[in-house]
């Protein structure tokens, strides 16, 4: 059996074309399924930076053509853009689409859920389902071995992964939004994911601070009242078009007293700024505007770049080891029909003696451990021989010296 | 033959110091390797301990090396409760080669042997000794944990890059175990004086510079605490206070030779 993979991902492909190969969970189980036909697996991997099909089958060709055929049929214009991998290299590309080695932002987190789902709805079979088993292993140890998923990679998780640095848990911290934008709403949403509470939405038009209020559970108030906001929230974020500082030193500085000590996180996301950057100075308060947070994350992603080279060291060997296993397939019907041939012998020569039931039961025990003894080197070192790209000479000359006749 | 657990307690609390260093360049695996040297090291150590308890006659860490190795235990202990947190690995860079060089200091002392004895009764030096070495423990672990807030503040405050990179617990979180720490660290202490007070009575001796020291590190932890609470004193000056308040433990655990055992 032979594994091939054809497919597209965003290296190649723009998302123009990526979105018109793009399947729903659905529509991928239903091709995985046409795919595999009776006697074939396959997979179907489709996200939003690849789409990609991997078969099993005896014959390699048919499987790639059967697969190309499948996804020009979903858009004529893939031609250029397709790649085809076959056996330990297609394995290697998906232990390191598993890792996230392959994805636009290094180690990103989505992925092995997304081959996970892939592997659920395929059509898969022995070969396909160790090598989806073995690419979701590679893919969570690369993750626990190394830090490649940990650091944030945009400026909203880069700034809610900082408020925690300084709150830890973000569970029943409260914060005050000033301005009601999308870009805003972003690093918003991305405190929210992590346990906190949208207290108020301030905004120079109320209605709009309504808005975005109302879909957090927050209370729109007029600018007028920040001042008083401030001595309760535990973090800023700022984020409107206006011109002058929404937030002063002097305003801040009179707030402190009734925190009683308490840390204030300010997050500025406006270009021109918002806050007062003298903020910063006064003790207790964290002030990072849009090149600061920018700044963390150009380091975080250098920093997943150079785990992800622990990465691949992690997938290559477990690559090695899912080649070795495929490997070993190759010997296995050689061993099958080797120890089928011996204990047709055994039991033949069993029923010939003359013996009695207890006598019967003893003879066969223990002509069956001599079997198994005799026989577990020579598998041991087939198997091994397979691993080393010896097995089919070993299987052939298996075959030759005990007369055995299996299908390759 | 029990003196030979020290080396393997000793080996595996390098071991946890080396591979803290490694956890701190690349997270994960040395800091699991780092983990369970300290569990390791700590459980070995209680062996030694508990073999010198058994043998001793009397109170078997009356003397100042012996009293050094009970207190390396009791740092690595209190260090436990939170150093098996990944997020935490960062304070067990700062406790870990100090407790390695403490614990040969207790070694070329002579306080890791097993056949102490002390004419002191068990009883006292029991409470005073064990009462005020816990609490000392618990201030070194206190200090470590505000020396981390002091760094990880002004990483924050200097913008540093790396910051999610190299990541320490948050602010607020070791504020809050420093202060915990003390509250439960400062009866302790406040027990042993008392201890050590009825016996200096009971004897008719008179305070000494170290006993006046030690009253000082009590009473700035207590101010600590009432600020704490009553003022809202956290963050950087806390973490200060904390500071200032240790370098009177550390005068204190270092001038103990020639005070309390000088004779």
């Amino acid at each position: 059996m032979s594994i091939v993979l054809v497919g597209i991902s965003h290296h190649r492909a723009p998302v123009e074309l990526r979105e018109r190969a793009a399947l729903d969970p659905k529509r991928a189980a239903e091709l995985a399924g046409r795919l595999a036909g009776d006697d074939g697996e396959a997979v179907c991997l489709s996200t939003c930076n690849r789409t990609e099909l991997y078969l099993a089958d005896e014959s390699a060709e048919k499987a790639e053509r059967k697969a190309e055929a499948a996804l020009l049929a979903l858009e004529s214009e893939l031609g250029p853009a397709l790649y085809r991998l076959r056996d330990e290299a297609a394995a290697l590309h998906l232990f390191r689409v598993a890792a996230g080695l392959d994805s636009m932002v290094p180690g990103e987190g989505e992925i092995l859920g997304q081959v996970r789902r892939a592997h659920d709805a395929g059509a898969t079979g022995p070969i396909l389902d160790r090598l989806f088993r073995q690419a979701l292993h590679a893919g969570k140890k690369a993750r626990t071995e190394t830090a490649i998923g940990e650091s944030p990679a945009s400026v909203s998780s880069a700034a809610a992964a900082l408020a925690e640095q300084v709150f830890g848990d973000l569970r029943g911290r409260s914060i005050l939004v000033i301005g009601a934008g999308k870009v805003g709403e972003l690093a918003v949403r991305n405190l929210v994911t992590r346990g906190a509470t949208i207290a108020f939405v301030a905004n120079r038009t109320l209605d709009r601070a309504a808005g975005l209020a109302q879909r957090f559970g927050a209370e729109p108030i007029p600018l007028e009242r920040v001042d008083g906001e401030l001595e309760r929230a535990d973090v800023v974020l700022s984020s409107t078009s206006a011109a002058g500082w929404m937030l002063t030193r002097e305003q801040v500085a009179r707030a402190l007293p009734a925190r009683k000590g308490r840390p204030l996180f300010l997050i500025d996301l406006a270009v021109p700024r918002d806050l007062d950057p003298t903020i910063h100075e006064l003790d207790g308060c964290y002030l990072y505007n849009i090149d600061d947070l920018e700044a963390v994350v150009a380091e975080t992603l250098a920093g997943r770049r150079r785990e992800a080279e622990r990465g691949e060291t992690i997938v290559a060997d477990e690559a090695e080891h899912f080649r070795e296993w495929q490997a070993s397939l190759e010997v296995v019907p050689a061993i099958t029909s080797l120890r089928a041939r011996a204990d047709e012998i055994r039991a033949a020569e069993i029923s010939r003696a003359k013996l009695n039931d207890s006598e019967r039961r003893a003879a066969e025990s223990v002509t069956a451990a001599v079997l198994n003894k005799l026989l577990h080197l020579p598998t041991i070192r087939m198997k091994e021989a397979a691993a080393a790209a010896d097995g089919v000479i070993y299987a052939d000359a298996v075959r030759h010296l005990f007369g055995l006749e299996d299908k390759r | 033959m029990a003196e030979l657990l020290f080396w393997p307690a000793l080996l595996a609390y390098s071991e946890a110091a080396v591979a803290y260093i490694g956890d701190a360049r690349h997270p994960g695996r040395a800091g699991r390797l780092a983990t369970w040297g300290v569990r390791i090291g700590w459980l070995v150590q209680t062996a030694l301990l508990g073999v010198q308890a058994a043998r001793a006659d009397g109170f078997p860490w009356s003397s100042w090396a012996g009293s050094l190795n009970l207190f390396v235990w009791l740092v690595v202990g209190a260090y436990l409760i939170w150093g098996c947190r990944p997020r935490y690995r960062l304070l067990g860079l700062a406790v870990l080669p100090v407790a390695v060089a403490l614990f040969v200091l207790a070694r070329v002392g002579g306080g890791t042997g097993v056949a102490g004895h002390s004419h002191y009764s068990n009883l006292f030096l029991v409470l005073h000794v064990g009462l005020v070495l816990a609490a000392f423990a618990g201030f070194t672990l206190a200090a470590a944990l505000s020396a981390l807030y002091l760094w990880q503040e002004r990483r924050l405050k200097r913008h540093e890059r790396s910051i999610l990179r190299v990541r320490a617990p948050a602010l607020s979180r070791l504020d809050e175990l420093a202060a915990r720490t003390i509250l439960v660290a400062l009866p302790a202490l406040t027990l042993g004086i008392a201890v050590g007070i009825a016996q200096l009575s009971d004897r008719g001796g008179g305070f000494d510079a170290l006993m006046v020291v030690t009253v000082l590190a009590w009473a700035v932890y207590a101010v600590y605490l009432a600020l704490r609470h009553l003022a809202g004193w956290r963050g950087r000056r806390a973490a200060y206070v904390v500071l200032a308040g240790f370098v009177l433990v550390a005068v204190v655990r270092l001038a103990l030779p020639v005070t309390h055992f000088a004779t």
